[in-house]
């Protein structure tokens, strides 16, 4: 049983990677990731990665925003202490548009980005999981799980036929750890 | 896919030789990586004394109270609220940039679109500073916000567009900063796995553990979509909502319904002027003259041009309904603005905001750097008299002539401007040390589409259109990163 724990075929351009992934995928060669360093458009629907539900939260959260919004407006102006200003209702709804439309747009926004970073691990401090350090800068790097795949030298051969520049393997799963 | 080939009529948004993916970050984290030169010492060194003015006019106020300022009974709102409304509208122009631009996919925003959100941020923080100072008792400012309290439970008046420009320029400033943070993660995380040592820590924590997956990557489009979405209809309402703390009110010159759209026009225009006055400056500075290219400064230039007409349209339809109302208190707004004690300022603001920007029908003028730049400025200078004017000359003469005044700033309304602009420039040119000034992960998103080297390429492959290839070798020649060989190189045999 070899140490190796991931392969990783380095590509210096996303077409290749792409490329890449067909052949992999075409030998049934299962992918564990990708790490680039930019969106590649269309690598989702490749990899069979579902469409995000982000837009469903930030939908929600716009939602609890505007309650929010509102219901603030309409117990401290026309419930809790509503006040005689020049004669003017108390329940203006026109003036209420644009303080429920600020807590609308801030909740949207903090609970949707909340959201991201919770679903993918990003906090502040967190050990980056990075296994190239080259692929935040100008490299396109597949990522195959050598305890699933065992034929090896095939998935080297078909990552180089691809156009990998270089092929490692990795017998640490991050190499960022210290 | 990022091969897709893009028309070749379109003019290249990246230009250079050998531009690599590796030579994209290299390139723009060269401020970051590397200690800073020269001319980045001496413009902190003269940003951070005019920081320093700041704190002191800033201490002395808060020390004496506003009575340090130039206002007295009947202009209790002068240079204060000038500052505010001129910073709040440079403010806009990173947010049109990062999000309208996105949603109308101009891709030219990608290589401007991080430095216009930081100069966003910087200048809502000077902003945001003028409304608390105005307030006279700024450690009572927390009051403006809705806050059980122990004063007979009296809440905040939210029929008041002050409680609503609270509201509106907090949550702008929040959602700027996320927007503008989350798109920074990739580009922190590309400083962090080139870094060693306390750096790279630095870094690591500051990329809250970016690693660039796919899933990642979906997401993260996502959010900026959804910014983007949401940002647009915001920066409108900012602009609105601070145009109606006038617009509300029954000072003459300032009740009119046509603020909104003016207000927001007029702070898209200076935004862009302020925008173009850091770029052309920051580009040539750190070499950036490839990825801020002359089709993103002719296109700045067309914006600024548009916006100024459109305030230049307000401006002519403020004295037309003043005239056309037959209000003899809204006349006389007009005809003092024209034509009393403070009508230098008036003309001032009209030569700067109407006239000036009608340079940039010219093509010449709109791609030569050094008009640009100081058009630019010419720009911002009328802005901030507008707003001047707005204030100052509405309240000093409004309805009972016993009360009318002049106002005269002193030196400590000069130096809270000064100073904040002295406090603006500090935060910028940290911000250019720190952290990349360019979106690394977008302008490389742009390299197998929109490059010269890719259009070159396919020029070089043929099957185009002999015709397209001569008007996009003709569209090169205003390019200063262009070679004259580079386009040689494009002539079809």
């Amino acid at each position: 049983m070899s140490n190796i724990k991931y392969i990783i075929g380095s590509f210096a351009d996303p077409d290749e990677l792409m490329h890449g992934i067909d052949k992999l995928q075409a030998n049934n060669i299962s992918i564990y990731d990708c790490f680039t360093p930019m969106p590649i458009h269309g690598i989702e629907a490749k990899l069979g990665v579902r469409p995000s539900r982000l837009p469903i939260a930030a939908f929600c959260f716009g939602l609890l925003g505007g309650t929010l919004g509102f219901s603030l407006l309409y117990y401290t102006m026309a419930y809790d202490w509503p006040m005689n200003i020049g004669g003017k209702p108390a329940l203006p709804l026109p003036d209420f548009v644009p303080v429920t439309f600020e807590c609308t747009i801030l909740i949207t926004a903090l609970g949707m980005v909340a959201t991201f970073f919770y679903r993918n691990h990003l906090f502040p401090g967190r050990a980056p999981r990075v296994m190239d350090l080259r692929a935040t800068d100008d490299r396109f790097v597949i990522a195959v799980d050598a305890n699933d795949n065992t034929d090896h030298e095939k998935i080297e051969d078909l990552l180089k036929e691809a156009g990998a520049v270089e092929v490692k393997y990795n017998e640490r799963k991050y190499v960022s750890y210290e | 896919m990022s091969s897709h080939n893009e028309s070749i009529l379109r003019e290249p948004l990246v230009t250079g030789k050998d531009i690599t993916y590796a030579k994209v970050t290299d390139d723009i984290l060269l401020p970051v990586e590397n200690k800073p030169n020269k001319a980045w010492w001496i413009g902190f060194t003269m940003a951070a004394l005019g920081a320093l003015l700041w704190v002191v006019s800033v201490s002395y106020t808060f020390w004496t109270g506003i009575g340090a300022w130039g206002l007295n009974k009947t202009v209790g709102w002068a240079w204060d609220i000038t500052d505010f409304v001129w910073w709040v509208g440079i403010g806009h122009a990173g947010t049109l940039i990062s999000a309208v631009l996105l949603l109308f996919r101009q891709n030219w925003r990608n290589s401007i679109n991080r430095s216009a959100e930081a100069m966003t941020i910087f200048a809502v923080i000077c902003a945001a500073t003028y409304v608390v100072a105005h307030m006279g008792r700024p450690w009572l400012a927390y009051w403006i916000f809705p806050l059980p309290n122990q004063f007979g439970s009296l809440w905040v008046n939210f029929n008041s567009p002050l409680v609503w420009d609270a509201f509106a320029i907090s949550t702008y400033f929040t959602v700027s900063l996320v927007f503008w943070y989350c798109g920074l993660l990739p580009d922190i995380a590309s400083v962090r796995d080139r870094a060693a040592g306390l750096k790279r820590r630095i870094y690591s924590i500051l990329s809250f553990g970016w690693n660039g997956s796919v899933k990642t990557w979906q997401r993260f489009e996502i959010v900026s979509l959804i910014l983007a979405g949401i940002s647009t209809p915001l920066v409108l309402s900012v602009h609105t909502i601070v145009s109606m703390d006038f617009a509300t009110s029954v000072i003459p010159g300032w009740h009119t319904t046509i603020f909104p759209p003016y207000f927001v026009a007029g702070a898209i225009f200076s935004g862009f002027a302020m925008v173009q006055t850091l770029l052309l400056v920051m580009r040539k500075v750190l070499n950036f003259e490839n990825y801020i290219t002359m089709f993103h400064i002719e296109s700045m230039n067309k914006i600024i041009m548009v916006t100024g007409s459109i305030v230049g349209i307000a401006y002519l339809t403020e004295l037309f309904i003043a005239w056309y109302s037959g209000s003899e208190y809204e006349m006389y707004a007009f005809a003092n603005r024209i034509a009393g004690p403070y009508a230098w300022a008036y003309w001032a603001m009209m030569t700067c905001n109407v006239i000036s920007p009608q340079l940039f029908w010219f093509k010449k003028i709109r791609t030569s750097i050094p008009i640009s730049w100081v058009l630019s400025i010419v720009v911002n200078i009328g802005m901030w008299f507008e707003r001047f004017v707005i204030i100052v000359t509405s309240l000093h003469r409004d309805y009972i002539p016993s009360s009318w005044a002049m106002f005269y700033p002193t030196w400590t309304d000069v130096g809270i401007f000064v100073g904040s602009i002295g406090l603006f420039f500090t935060l910028f040119l940290l911000f250019l040390r720190f952290l990349p000034g360019i979106a690394i992960a977008e302008v490389k998103l742009l390299l197998k589409s929109a490059s010269l080297q890719q259009k070159t390429k396919l020029v070089k492959e043929g099957h185009l259109d002999p015709e397209h290839v001569e008007f996009f070798r003709n569209s090169l020649s205003k390019y200063d990163s262009v070679s004259e060989e580079d386009i040689k190189e494009l002539e079809t045999k």
